[in-house]
């Protein structure tokens, strides 16, 4: 097996993993993580079908990915920020209507 | 405290709607051609045309400009959101001190603020730029408002906002200057592209900083400090 196919399936297993996560948690701090899982595993893939290639990576998707981490960062921190809201506003870390 | 509880069906949707997924993406995987160039012989036929010596620096400042003054552009959004929140929590009184990381933060700043320029620098023809050497920044700016918050008094200035737009106001100024000189946005003449690409990132580095350095502390300064 090649070696991108290999990164770009480890990838793929972020992926799910934070897939999984985000459906079956309700605290919003674990979905939070998950959504960071995923978007790490989004970055993988990207970088990993990038290499393939016998000389070097194809520049595109690593700017792409530079772009994208940089992004995820910030829209986690506005997540944080927001949890916090909710947190103080219901008292719990679960939106609303996940509270049943 | 919230104790988890996977009801079944949950359970059972989650498990379908991930054994799909995980599927039809390690199909699109397998699909695709083991040995593929993507856009590399582009990208090195017209890095003589960028102004740098580095391929992903050129992607990003020159080949695909837009994608990255629209990325300074979301994190300077991403900031707005959390101040309109609310004003942030952390304050002087509440520093992270002691004998170990008082020396540590006094002698990693300056080592911080050293390498973010070589990182900055390095960007013009090998891996770096202004997003390595903005996050650089960004951790000492964290770790120096942590351990002292009073050395970041300036955080509450004008000065300060002044800089959190510095990155997007110069990428903009260059966009539009561009589009009068030479009639389309974010193309640069050959022989300046390398100095407009510099002064790009170094703004750009100095924001991004900034940026993530007051979305570490998750609101707003307090309003009218140090006007």
């Amino acid at each position: 097996m090649s070696q991108y196919l290999w990164y770009a399936l480890v990838g793929t297993g972020l992926f799910s993993i934070g897939l999984l996560g985000l459906i079956l948690h309700r605290h919003l701090l674990r979905r939070m993580l998950a959504l960071n899982v995923m978007s790490t595993g989004v970055f993988m893939i990207f970088v990993a079908l990038a290499n393939r290639n016998s000389a070097l990576p194809d520049p595109v998707p690593l700017a792409m990915v530079l772009t994208g981490l940089v992004v995820s960062v910030s829209a986690t921190a506005l997540g944080l920020v927001l949890i916090e809201k909710v947190q103080r506003q219901h008292g719990t870390p679960v939106l609303p209507e996940d509270d049943a | 405290m919230v104790i988890e509880r996977y009801r079944p069906f949950t359970v059972m949707v989650a498990v379908v709607v991930v054994t799909v997924s995980t599927l039809l993406l390690v199909w699109a995987i397998g699909s695709l051609p083991p040995e593929s160039p993507g856009l590399s012989a582009q990208v090195s036929a017209n890095l003589i045309n960028s102004g740098v010596q580095a391929e992903v620096t050129a992607v990003l400042l020159n080949f695909r400009g837009y994608d990255t003054l629209l990325e300074v552009s979301v994190l300077l959004t991403a900031l707005l959101g959390v101040w309109y929140l609310g004003p942030f929590h952390i304050t002087s009184d509440t520093p992270v001190s002691g004998l170990v990381m008082d020396n540590m933060v006094r002698f990693l700043t300056p080592v911080m603020i050293l390498v973010t320029g070589y990182v900055l620098w390095l960007g013009s023809h090998a891996a770096g730029g202004a997003f390595q050497a903005g996050a650089l920044l960004a951790g000492a700016g964290v770790l120096v408002q942590v351990v002292r918050p009073e050395w970041l008094a300036l955080r509450d200035s004008r000065t300060f906002r002044g800089l959190l737009i510095a990155g997007p106001a110069v990428f903009v100024l260059v966009a539009a200057g561009m589009m009068l000189l030479s009639g389309s946005m974010l193309e640069y003449p050959r022989e300046h592209a390398g100095s407009l690409i510099l002064l790009i990132e170094a703004a750009s580095t100095l924001s991004i900083a900034a940026i993530l350095t007051m979305l570490f502390t998750g609101g707003r300064p307090h309003p009218g400090a140090g006007n």
